[in-house]
């Protein structure tokens, strides 16, 4: 099906359709169940293992992303029982500072890469972006699609390139920086698009589907990534291959971090409940899981001064 | 995906997450509500339990024939002397007041409902009471405005109304509501299994200073409500319950010159095309037969899929329906409550044992059933067809019947092929089927890609045994108004 253009197109666009008021009503009632106690408690600690802990931004520096490291490690120097975050989220040229402040704390090193965040750079300028960060030490690659190729119906393009992004992220001693694809699903907009470029994505070779870069508005939302855990739910049914899913930018609070999570369980299944398989994209969500577990262990809220600014 | 990491995917167990019931005061016993005034009933009392525990909960006057006889003269004193003289813009004063406590009180509501009836606290919190309050909201917008209905403005005097036990203060909504708007009073029984949320209703009718008489509630099982539809000074009889019942009713008042409208029993069909948004339309097949236990009228309890998707469907469909939460009504996380009444649970059983005897693969979601109350699991049979008994007889409960069709046509002779009529589903992405189909099938509602939705700006009501009148909508005030042809 990916032999030509009109294959591919005709494959995406045979897959059952979204209809957009059912699938926003059944986001939302999953947003309804109520998680206390002990199910809380899990919950936040599942989350901050999995948050990508993110700065992009032009002002970072070398110190901004130390700093970040040492949060990831340990996000609440206070609890030596509290999880450490799933990776650190740089720009290709903070790579080496964040796997050397990173060492052997088993936190990754995330770099996004081909032009992010629009993706708009000739090819041998995206591959040279990538190769950079997986020669600087990235374990994983949060690559952006060409959605100007996507949106004109160019989907072999976007394949292709997503095709030779997964082999640049190849490393000299055999091993490979592990690939999630950026959709920026709030300019494809609608969610035939998410679930075709889902499965474009997954064709391709990738390890993770991703919402967005953060940098549009909306980013994530619950529909949109539920309509993407519905795609690598059912990739994994026909192909019995896993793909992960990372929502990421607008995710701020442990209240929506957990409605995230019952749509994991109760959409893709518990399988997907792990680091390895979701991730949040986020930078002010951890010090929401932090305060919200030291609410549950001590039965107090305490103020923002408790938790360290990053 | 690295090899460092040593999480291991873990269980999401959700701890429970129960609804406070200190929110509601149930009395010990309750008499009627009649004239404005809870009074002793001349009839025996009756018990009512909560469906998830057996527990009893309160004890309940049956009102008999004398009762009865005082409910209606209370309610046409009420309409000779004060609501039917009243100007609309003043009755609908009291109709919005009636709105905004509903709303006000609507946790107190839900929880009992929940306790009394054994649904989910989730559906009686987001459905049952926003809709029952939407109902006189909607209403009240009509009360000075009845001269635009079409229908006149003139009331028709006193309405004896009858409803079930499967949305009680909804039902009294879409019963009350339209009727007090017009200008009419009412005396309504509640179902017998279900009577608090009624008499709790009639508590918000004097918090809002509802003129007495008005609103009557007597509560009482079969006699009672044979009592109210035939007492000779009710101008008025709907009804909203079982098709035995709506013919007995019918043949009851048959020479009066009493108007009726009845909403009976349903075995809609949910059809669901090769090129349906799949994942939605498993939704829709869920909350079509699912939801509130499948005690609902309109049902969409056969599925009609078409042959080319089937196995894709069930498939999904089963995987989803492995996530249904079954069990306490008032934990927040609960998908699929009890069952109202042993009597029903044991028609569900019945229904369900010849349904495999008659040839039929039963498969019934993976849940613990409590040791106390009465449930069901949520069940599909497969392998139906139309000669089943199951395809044709409306079961009440959770068990849906799957049926194939190759051909639109071919859906449209079994969706039609029932002696009911009240509800259809049409799944499909393309918009031109679905106008066809609309067209097509003889019901009173079709929803298309979704199912089970209701609104008080819509109306509501059914072909053939389905019975015969509208509720909701404008068309719900013709029930209500001499100028009304229902």
């Amino acid at each position: 099906m990916t032999a030509s253009e009109s294959s591919l197109r005709r494959f995406l666009h045979g897959l059952p359709g979204v209809d957009q008021v059912g699938a926003e009503q059944r986001a939302a009632s999953l947003g309804t169940r109520s998680i206390k106690t002990t199910a809380k408690a899990f919950a936040i600690d599942l989350a901050i293992s999995m948050v990508d802990l993110t700065t992009l931004e032009g002002q970072d520096t070398h110190g901004k992303v130390r700093a970040l490291s040492a949060k990831a490690i340990r996000p609440d120097p206070a609890d030596p029982t509290c999880p450490s975050a799933a990776a650190v989220c740089v720009y290709p040229d903070m790579v080496a500072t964040a796997k050397d402040a990173l060492g052997s704390s088993g936190v990754h090193v995330a770099s996004v890469a081909t032009a992010f965040p629009s993706g708009r750079a000739a090819m041998d300028v995206k591959l040279a972006d990538t190769r950079d960060a997986v020669a600087a030490g990235a374990d994983e690659i949060d690559m952006v699609i060409d959605r100007g190729a996507f949106l004109s119906g160019h989907y072999l393009e976007v394949f292709e390139e997503i095709v030779a992004v997964r082999e640049a992220c190849s490393r000299t001693d055999g091993q490979a920086a592990h690939l999630k694809v950026i959709f920026e699903t709030g300019e494809l907009q609608t969610y035939d698009n998410v679930r075709r470029v889902s499965w474009l994505a997954m064709m391709a070779g990738a390890h993770f589907i991703k919402t967005s870069t953060g940098k549009v508005q909306p980013a994530a939302t619950p529909p949109v990534t539920m309509v993407m855990l519905e795609a690598v739910r059912d990739y994994r049914e026909q192909t019995g291959q896993m793909v992960g899913v990372k929502p990421a930018g607008g995710i701020r609070t442990s209240k929506d971090a957990i409605k995230y999570l019952v749509m994991v369980n109760e959409v893709a299944g518990t399988d997907w409940l792990d680091p390895d398989w979701f991730r949040f994209g986020a930078s002010t969500l951890l010090n929401d899981l932090l305060m919200q577990r030291t609410k549950l262990a001590t039965g107090r809220y305490s103020g923002p001064d408790y938790f360290t600014l990053d | 995906m690295a090899s460092t990491r040593s999480t291991t995917a873990r269980a999401f167990e959700y701890a429970p997450a129960p609804e406070s019931r200190s929110i509601v005061d149930i009395a010990p016993s309750y008499g009627l509500f009649v004239g404005g005034e809870f009074v002793d009933g001349h009839g025996k009392s009756f018990k009512t339990i909560s469906p998830s525990s057996e527990e009893v909960l309160a004890e309940i006057a049956e009102a008999d024939e004398a009762d009865v006889d005082l409910a209606v003269k209370a309610a046409r004193r009420a309409h000779s002397r004060v609501w039917g003289r009243m100007p609309g813009k003043e009755r609908a004063k009291y109709l919005f007041r009636i709105a905004r406590i509903i709303q006000e009180r609507g946790r107190e509501l839900a929880v009992l409902e929940s306790i009394d009836n054994g649904k989910p606290i989730k559906e009686t919190r987001d459905v049952d009471v926003p809709i029952a309050a939407a109902h006189f909201f909607y209403y009240a917008g009509w009360a000075d405005k009845l001269e635009y209905s079409g229908y006149g403005t003139e009331s028709l005097g006193v309405a004896g109304q009858v409803i079930p036990w499967n949305f009680p203060l909804l039902m009294l909504s879409w019963k009350i509501a339209p009727a007090l708007a017009a200008g009419n009073t009412v005396v309504l029984k509640p179902a017998e299994t279900t009577p608090l949320t009624a008499l709790l209703f009639a508590e918000i009718c004097q918090q809002a200073d509802l003129p007495p008489g008005v609103v009557n509630i007597i509560t009482g099982a079969g006699d009672t409500g044979r009592a109210l539809v035939s007492h000779p000074d009710v101008d008025k009889v709907a009804f909203t319950g079982s098709t035995e019942v709506g013919r007995a009713i019918a043949k009851a008042v048959a020479g009066t010159d009493k108007r009726v409208t009845l909403e009976l029993g349903g075995k809609a069909a949910n059809i669901v095309f090769d090129d349906a948004p799949l994942d939605q339309a498993v939704e829709g097949i869920v909350n079509g037969i699912f939801f509130n236990q499948g005690h609902v009228c309109c049902a969409g309890s056969r599925l009609l899929v078409q042959e080319s998707v089937a196995d894709e469907v069930l498939a999904r469909l089963k995987r989803r329906m492995a996530t249904l939460r079954l069990g306490d009504p008032l934990d927040k996380n609960t998908d699929v409550g009890a069952i109202n009444s042993a009597e029903q649970l044991a028609k569900i059983r019945e229904l369900s044992e010849i349904g495999e005897q008659e040839g039929a693969e039963r498969w019934s979601a993976p849940c613990e059933l409590p040791d106390h109350g009465f449930w069901f699991p949520p069940t599909v049979f497969t392998g139906v067809t139309q000669a089943h008994r199951i395809a044709r007889e409306e079961i009440f409960g959770p068990v849906l019947s799957v049926l194939t069709f190759r051909t639109p046509a071919e859906a449209i002779e079994k969706a039609n092929n029932t002696p009911y009529g009240l509800s259809a589903g049409v799944w499909t992405d393309k918009g031109s089927r679905i106008l066809k189909m609309a067209n097509a099938l003889r019901a009173g509602v079709v929803w298309a890609n979704t199912f089970n939705k209701f609104d008080p700006t819509s109306p509501f009501g059914g072909y053939k045994e389905s019975g015969y009148g509208r509720e909701g909508g404008r068309h719900g005030l013709a029930a209500y108004l001499k100028g009304g042809h229902a």
